[in-house]
């Protein structure tokens, strides 16, 4: 019965992402196209080598990580603030559909929101550089839970939340900034210590390191640690996320 | 066992208003029930705890024995609920809700789908299957949601003023409905602020006010507390004074026009006698009011007497 519900929902999220193709698929290509010819082909031509490689393929995978990011967290906030807004997550509510099944199904859009905007960025990287990638495990792994770790986010946010503002506070003042410092148009390595000290408590730096692993074979931090942190943190969020269904906070009176 | 078994129910909101004060109430399996009260008494708070939505201060909700409170899961998978507010997704085709709606009970999609077409028909929607259910009239909607509350075919459906501000029409084609799901098997619980509705469906009552249940009983019984009725009298000649009836209480409402309080069980030939004593031509005669309507009122003023 909860596999029926499970998929229930993942097929609902894929319909609602198909359905408003416009606004989810399509703005991350046209913004990380203008990325990669700005900052890649333009500035980047005068950069010269970031960290080993070329400039444009440095921050190909970083680029790649912050849509996976950006979408997986917008999908789930969006969707299930929506759900909220619009009453029908009580369909689910007064269901017997068990907490985890409808936090994994919302993870799943996400997830599959994140992957498949990601795979389309890094087609579109393909038009302006030649990748090999050099672990393919590691870079399908570390987007996966990077997907999900966010998806879990977008939830967390879209539980608190209560009117349209609160679903895009996070991703301006939070998100965004931790994603700009997170290594992805930089090595890490070039900051001054003091700064990449501060810079190794932003988690968005573990998962941009760990996919640019999996692309280039090169990281700013251990793989280990990197694969650790993210984890660790999705297991914790997981269990947070299933405490404020159980506690049925911003869901149940 | 009760399809609904309620047991010291309180519910107290975060703004300290108390909208249940320790309610105990029983619906038997396949009854046909209404909950009444006015706007605000408890009504909805209830069908929330009974649905899960809103989490009891105190007490239980049993759903054919199972609680709500420690067995949620298994008693809300008795369920279907037509809440008072509209709550699918607007911009979803009637079609999808319904399948994805059987999917959160676990019923297979291919059965969904079949189930779906068979409710949409049921309720006349079959051709609006494809469309944004925002652009379904109100009645429309209210019917894609009793059709998506029977999708995983409940033993207990509990409608929230199921046809609020639909035309007399389709709201006929609903009791028809709802009766014939009764018939069936389904146990119904339904709240409404038309009392005709209720008096013709429904065999049992409880009236909640101010969190409280005031009157709990089959139908007929409360009815039967019923001592006095008032007749409209459309008269065939003009009156200028009120005639002496002997006994019958009379009012003038217009000069064609006059209303007449008539104990109840008394024989209607003495008071024509008396009319046509009277010299007064009687064109056609009805009741004043429904008289569910008369009952309620009466036992919410004594409510209110009692609170006073």
């Amino acid at each position: 019965m909860s596999l029926i519900a499970f998929q229930t929902i993942v097929i609902k999220e894929v319909n609602r992402i198909l359905r408003i193709w416009g606004q989810t698929l399509v703005p991350p290509a046209i913004t990380m196209t203008l990325y990669f010819l700005i900052f890649g082909q333009l500035v980047g031509s005068r950069i010269g080598e970031m960290g080993g490689h070329r400039y444009m393929d440095f921050i190909v995978p970083g680029l790649v990580m912050m849509s996976v990011i950006q979408n997986a967290y917008a999908n789930v906030v969006s969707s299930f603030f929506g759900s909220k807004f619009g009453r029908y997550v009580e369909e689910l509510l007064v269901s017997p559909t068990p907490n985890w099944i409808i936090l994994a199904g919302y993870v799943a859009g996400g997830v599959m929101r994140g992957m498949l905007v990601g795979g389309i960025v890094l087609i579109v990287s393909l038009l302006f550089t030649d990748l090999s990638i050099a672990h393919p495990w590691i870079m399908l792994l570390s987007v996966f839970v990077a997907a999900v770790l966010f998806s879990l986010a977008g939830f967390v946010n879209a539980v608190y939340a209560k009117k349209f503002d609160d679903i895009s506070i996070i991703p301006t003042f939070i998100l965004t900034p931790l994603t700009y410092l997170g290594g992805v148009f930089y090595s890490v390595n070039l900051l001054p210590e003091f700064w990449r000290n501060v810079s190794l408590a932003n988690p968005i730096l573990y998962t941009v390191n760990a996919f640019r692993y999996g692309v280039l074979g090169e990281s700013d931090v251990n793989l280990w640690v990197a694969f650790a942190i993210m984890i660790g943190m999705t297991a914790v969020l997981f269990v947070f996320c299933l405490h404020l269904l159980r506690q049925g906070v911003g869901l149940r009176s | 066992m009760h399809a609904l078994s309620a047991t010291h129910l309180k519910k107290t909101y975060g703004n300290r208003v108390e909208a249940l004060k320790g309610i105990s109430l029983d619906v038997a399996q396949g009854d046909f029930f209404a909950l009444l009260g006015p706007n605000g008494a408890g009504k909805s708070t209830l069908i929330g705890i009974a649905s899960s939505l809103v989490r009891p201060s105190s007490g239980d909700v049993r759903i054919f024995g199972k609680s709500v409170v420690t067995d949620r899961m298994a008693a809300v998978a008795h369920i279907g609920l037509v809440p008072q507010e509209f709550n699918f997704n607007q911009f979803e085709k009637p079609f999808e809700i319904l399948v994805n709606q059987a999917g959160y009970y676990g019923v297979p999609r291919e059965l969904a789908k079949r189930r779906a077409e068979q409710y949409l028909n049921q309720l006349t929607l079959w051709d609006k299957k494809d469309v944004a259910s925002r652009t379904l009239s109100g009645g429309m909607k209210r019917r894609l949601m009793i059709a998506r509350a029977m999708m995983h075919e409940p033993r207990l459906l509990i409608l929230d003023e199921p046809t609020a501000g639909v035309d007399i029409e389709i709201r006929r084609s609903m009791w028809t409905y709802l009766t014939d799901i009764n018939r069936a098997g389904t146990t119904v619980i339904l709240t409404t602020h038309y009392l005709e509705e209720a008096e013709n469906l429904c065999r049992n009552i409880a009236i909640i006010d101010r969190g409280t249940i005031i009157e709990h009983t089959g139908m007929k019984q409360l009815l039967g507390k019923l001592d006095r009725e008032h007749f409209i009298f459309d008269l065939a000649r003009p009156i200028e004074t009120l005639p002496e009836l002997g006994g019958y209480r009379v009012t003038r409402i217009d000069e064609l026009t006059i209303e007449i309080e008539v104990p109840r069980g008394t024989e209607l030939n003495a008071l024509f006698g008396a009319l046509s004593g009277a010299g007064i031509g009687v064109r056609s005669m009805r009741n004043k009011t429904n008289r569910l309507e008369e009952l309620f009122m009466n036992l919410l003023d004594d409510a209110k007497g009692r609170a006073a």
